[in-house]
């Protein structure tokens, strides 16, 4: 695998008085407004979007408690009607032996948005506090955030495709319960909240450091 | 005073701001950040071609997809056939929940295909040697500005769950737009693993013409 060459020890573009446009990776004299490449706005570290990281993260949390309250499902086999919240889904499906489906609803809807809070929640305090992770591993750790945060909408999506499938007259029907809703709007808000994050800021404590 | 082509042939990390000299590898291997790992460039032998080839392919399926009936699900001789659209449209009955499917009909078919669309809008003069259409650069940043939010391939898990939820309340069959979903997911990760932003970008500049 070749590898771009660094200038050793380890140059960053503030340091070379220039500042990089995270988009397309063109570098220009630093105090430059915008990229004359692709059009982004060049910031050398964005330290004012921590505050756009926690106002999501609130937001979305906010909206991650109803959508654990409220039914995600109402299933009517004739006249029998029941609620699912994410959690008695799961365990209904347990219950039916499906283990592996249960497994794949509780990481994406419980395991990934909580361990998704915390891990937004730990990289925004440990840039005033580092210590107790690497660069290397909070470096990892946003990489994963990033990655894995879009897959927690498999459960909206479930409930869209039950919803359209099984409309059966007097038989049968699935519809959507009001945690749907809440749970797509938890997801987007921390999908943003990873978004806003500027992974810049991570490897500065190193060169604090080492100065 | 460096000028605008000495600091071309610099890269700044996107994610950790180390400095290198941009030095492209052979076709088909990848430079990385010597601090973090993330990779810089990585071009391919004709990518830009075979780029538009399968956002040309996403395109079709997806057209192809949204309106074949997608499951049919069958209970007790009541039958219901759904298309991807149906399950988009399904939040549709009460209030605020039609948010809820314009998202949805936004996250599986919408980006999908316009991140397609803007992507061959973007690389076809490039392929055809002429310069960029007026447009492409905020084309190709939208384009990379919706790549989380295409969700095709979460979707087809999330289908993959719902099948063993009504398994036991009923039996479902696959129609053609489910094969056309499945292979759309693939193209799309081809497609995505084959763009090099890098090399895409340096096609774009309007400070670079080389
Ligand atoms: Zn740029
Ligand atoms: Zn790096």
């Amino acid at each position: 695998m070749a590898r771009a060459r660094s200038h050793r020890p380890i140059l960053t573009a503030r340091d070379g008085g220039l500042v990089g446009c995270t988009r397309c990776t063109r570098v220009w004299p630093l105090g430059t407004s915008v990229c004359r490449r692709c059009g982004t706005p060049l910031e050398s570290r964005r330290w004012s979007s921590l505050q756009r990281v926690w106002a999501w993260w609130i937001v979305g949390f906010v909206c991650y408690i109803p959508a654990n309250l409220y039914p995600m499902l109402r299933t009517r086999v004739l006249f029998r009607v029941t609620e699912d919240t994410i959690i008695g889904g799961a365990i209904e499906l347990a219950s039916h032996g499906a283990y592996g489906i249960a497994v794949v609803i509780l990481v994406a809807s419980v395991l990934i948005p909580i361990g998704k809070f915390a891990a937004i929640a730990f990289l925004a305090l440990s840039l005033h506090r580092p210590g107790l992770l690497d660069n290397h591993g909070r470096h990892k750790l946003y990489e994963v955030v990033e990655f894995i945060g879009r897959w927690s909408m498999i459960d909206v999506f479930v409930v869209a495709i039950l919803s359209a499938l099984v409309q059966l007259n007097v038989v049968a029907a699935i519809n959507p319960g009001p945690a749907a809703l809440t749970f797509a709007l938890s997801v987007v808000f921390t999908m943003l909240s990873a978004q806003s994050f500027d992974p810049r800021l991570i490897w500065d404590a190193e060169d604090r450091a080492r100065a | 005073m460096a000028t605008a082509a000495d600091l071309d042939a610099l890269i700044a990390c996107p994610q950790c701001d180390a400095l290198h000299t941009a030095v492209e590898p052979a076709m088909g291997e990848r430079a990385t950040c010597n601090r973090c790992g993330t990779v810089l460039i990585a071009p391919r032998r004709g990518a830009f071609l075979r780029v538009i080839a399968l956002a040309v392919a996403i395109v079709i399926l997806m057209l192809g997809a949204t309106f074949f009936p997608f499951l049919r699900v069958n209970v007790a001789g009541m039958k219901h056939a759904s298309s991807v659209f149906d399950a988009a449209l399904a939040f549709m009955d009460g209030g605020i929940m039609i948010g809820l499917s314009v998202a949805v009909a936004a996250l599986i078919v919408l980006i999908p295909v316009l991140r397609a669309a803007l992507v061959i809008y973007v690389l076809a003069p490039l392929t055809l040697g002429r310069p960029p259409l007026p447009g492409a650069v905020p084309a190709f940043r939208l384009s990379e500005d919706l790549r989380p939010w295409s969700m095709a391939e979460i979707f087809v898990i999330g289908v993959a769950v719902a099948l063993v939820k009504v398994s036991d309340m009923a039996r479902v069959d696959y129609g053609p737009a489910f094969w056309m979903f499945a292979a759309l997911v693939v193209v799309s990760v081809l497609k995505d693993t084959m763009m090099c932003k890098w090399t895409i970008w340096r096609a774009l500049d309007p400070t670079v013409r080389s």
